[in-house]
This record gives structure tokens, C-alpha cells and sequence, in this order.
């Protein structure tokens, strides 16, 4: 994990680029979402964008490097897990909600994640089968 | 406390710093408590990291939309992240496109599936129609499930709640539960992982094994898509 910090923090002001260019698919998509009054997000439409600009980038002849967006989607992506914490902190203002449908709501999400988890890993497992993709993918790398 | 400590600590408790703070060492010592447990998946850095914020909270008396000016700061990243899933996504292109089958089965049974099971539940409990709503989108990226619960008559803060608790379940339930169904295909693991448990899933399958979290990433990522479709309809047909 250190190395890695290391390795954003020395190529932070290379990212600016990278990162200029994400909060600008981010930006499209709201503004599209927002616009149309469509019900997809506008940060689902977002990575719509920036996937389809990397993709047609590999279409050129000389595709342009991006090192810059991997960078900086890399950094984020690695720390993922710190961007939930304000959100989570909001269940002490929601304590007395929780508390009047306390068992109800455990039961509830406890059994729908399991179920959820469940159904969808068998789902992808059995149609990898039977369409004859099975195991592990080959170009992990 | 002295008269000047006190009149210092009402100022630094009401700039977005000190609460900026608190919540990035929540997340180191979070990070580092889980990484020396080796990962194991009850010490779940985001559980851990909440119970150290959320209990400076309450020792302090701090009221949570005080906290939440200086939080919103990382809060408003989680936009962006979900944009920068573009890019594992095109690195691992063909191997998400060999399985574009599987996905999309998956993707709608497991959607549903999740979706549906919570609301019956929670109707058999007798729970009014703004939990209800606000229950819909709990296996959905936080800042998506907001909106969409909010369109629906919930309540956002709730549901941004009930999904990180959905969340937290995910993570914490999926190795063993994976391991328990004998399933070996990192794929399947991972794309459940982020379908059921949004992003604190893709967190934990990134921990698991890259691959694991490149199909979580998707499945987030569809699955915010085909919530904010399939939560309205469902909702009407239960209510």
C-alpha cells in the first residue's frame, strides 16, 4: 500500500490532466442525465463516455498514451473504500429509525444480500457453462 | 477546559478540516487495523473507520451535518470513482466481453432478485412506504441509490444508510458464502460481489484478487444502471 501511496503522491501533478478529464465525463453525463431527465445516473453515463474515448483512442492510428487516466483512476479506484465512511457516519442521525424497524430491517438486508449474492454468482457460473466460457479468464494480466 | 481551549474547539469543530481530518485518519487506522488482521473480511476497514468517526461524533456532541461539511469533500469522489471504473473495465475489455452472456443473465436475475427479496421482507414486517422506498436501491453505488430514492418518496439519508449496512453485509458474507457454493470462477464471485454489495463489494473483491474486482466494478456499475430502471416498477408492483 505504501508503494503505491508513494507512487500517486510522485505523479500527482501528471494526473491533473487524467483527472480533469474524468470530472468532465462526470460533467457530460449529469448535465445529459439532468438535461433529458433520463433515469440513468449521470456518473453511470460518465464512465459510458470515458470508456467509449478509450476505445476509440485504441482505433487511431497512433493511439494517444494514458497514463494520465489510468493514473489517476488507479489512485481512486485503490482507495475506494474511504469514499463510503461519510456516508456510513450518517447512521447516527438514523438511529431511531433503525431502532422502531430494527429486526425487520436486519432480516431484510441480511437475507436479500445473501440471496442477492447468491442468485447472481450461480447465475454467471451456470450461463458460463453452458455457453462453453467456463473457468478462469486468460488474459489477467 | 479552559476558556480559551474551549472557544479554540468551537472553531475548529465548525470548519470542514477538522472533520475532513478525523474522517482520512478513520480511514488510515481503518486500513491498517484490517491490513495487520490480514483482511479478514469482519474487519471490514469501512465498519471500522465509521465506529471511529461516528463514535468522535457522539463523544463530542457533533451534530452529523456539522461532520458532514467536511466529509462531503471525500463524499463527492465517489461520483468520480464510478467514472474511473471506465478504466479497468477497458483494460480488461476482452475477457469482460467473452463473458458479456453470463453477465447479463446474472446482472437481471441477481438485480431482481436482491431488490425483490428486501421489500418483500420488509412489507411482511409492516414497514410504511418511505422505508420501503428508501430500502429499493440498497444494493446500489450510495450516491445513485440517493437519487433514486429520493424519486421514489424515500428518505436519502436513509437509504445512503441502508446501503452502506448492505454493503458492509456483502463484503463480510461473500468469501465464506462463495466458498461455501463451491465457486471457484473469480469472475462470478466478484461480479456478485459489486451487484449485491456496490462499492464497499468491488472494495472487498480488489482485496480478493484483481480480476474479482474488475467484474465488480461492472456489475456496480450496471447495476446502478438497471436499479434506477427496475426500482420504480417494482416498487409500484408490491405497493
Amino acid at each position: 500500500m505504501r508503494g503505491l501511496g508513494g507512487t500517486i503522491l510522485a505523479n500527482l501533478p501528471r494526473m491533473i490532466p487524467g483527472a480533469a478529464l474524468i470530472l468532465l465525463c462526470q460533467l457530460a453525463g449529469e448535465a445529459i442525465a439532468h438535461g433529458t431527465g433520463w433515469p440513468l445516473p449521470g456518473p453511470v453515463l460518465g464512465m459510458m463516455f470515458l470508456l467509449l474515448l478509450l476505445l476509440g483512442n485504441d482505433l487511431l492510428p497512433e493511439p494517444l498514451p494514458t497514463p494520465s487516466v489510468t493514473g489517476a483512476a488507479d489512485g481512486i479506484l485503490a482507495n475506494l473504500s474511504l469514499l463510503f465512511i461519510p456516508a456510513g457516519v450518517g447512521i447516527v442521525g438514523k438511529l431511531d429509525v433503525l431502532a422502531q424497524y430494527g429486526l425487520g430491517l436486519a432480516v431484510a438486508l441480511v437475507a436479500s444480500t445473501l440471496i442477492g449474492l447468491a442468485v447472481t454468482a450461480l447465475v454467471f457460473a451456470g450461463v458460463a457453462r453452458l455457453v462453453g466460457r467456463d473457468g478462469e479468464a486468460e488474459d489477467a494480466a | 477546559m479552559s476558556d480559551a481551549d474551549f472557544s479554540l474547539w468551537v472553531y475548529l469543530s465548525r470548519t470542514p478540516l477538522l472533520w475532513l481530518t478525523v474522517t482520512l485518519l478513520a480511514y488510515v487506522a481503518a486500513d491498517r487495523l484490517s491490513a495487520a488482521l490480514g483482511r479478514h473480511p469482519l474487519a471490514n476497514p469501512i465498519l471500522i473507520a465509521v465506529l471511529l468517526a461516528a463514535g468522535m461524533l457522539a463523544a463530542t456532541g457533533t451534530p452529523y451535518r456539522t461532520y458532514f461539511e467536511g466529509a462531503q469533500f471525500v463524499h463527492f469522489l465517489i461520483g468520480p470513482a464510478t467514472v474511473a471504473l471506465a478504466v479497468p473495465l477497458h483494460r480488461h475489455r476482452r475477457t469482460v466481453w467473452r463473458a458479456i452472456l453470463p453477465m447479463g443473465a446474472a446482472l437481471l436475475a441477481g438485480s431482481l432478485a436482491a431488490m425483490l427479496s428486501a421489500l418483500l421482507i420488509a412489507r411482511a414486517f409492516g414497514m410504511p412506504e418511505t422505508v420501503l422506498a428508501s430500502l429499493a436501491p440498497k444494493s446500489v453505488t450510495a450516491g445513485v441509490a440517493m437519487g433514486i430514492a429520493g424519486s421514489l418518496g424515500g428518505d436519502p439519508a436513509l437509504a445512503a444508510v441502508l446501503v452502506i449496512l448492505t454493503g458492509a453485509i456483502g463484503a463480510v458474507t461473500v468469501t465464506p458464502l462463495m466458498n461455501a457454493l463451491r465457486l471457484r470462477d473469480y469472475r462470478a464471485r466478484g461480479f456478485a460481489a459489486g451487484l449485491a454489495a456496490h462499492g464497499i463489494g468491488t472494495a472487498r473483491a480488489f482485496h480478493v484478487d484483481f480480476m474479482a474486482g474488475t467484474f465488480a466494478g461492472i456489475a456496480l456499475a450496471l447495476n446502478a444502471l438497471v436499479s434506477a430502471v427496475l426500482a420504480p416498477v417494482v416498487l409500484r408492483a408490491l405497493l
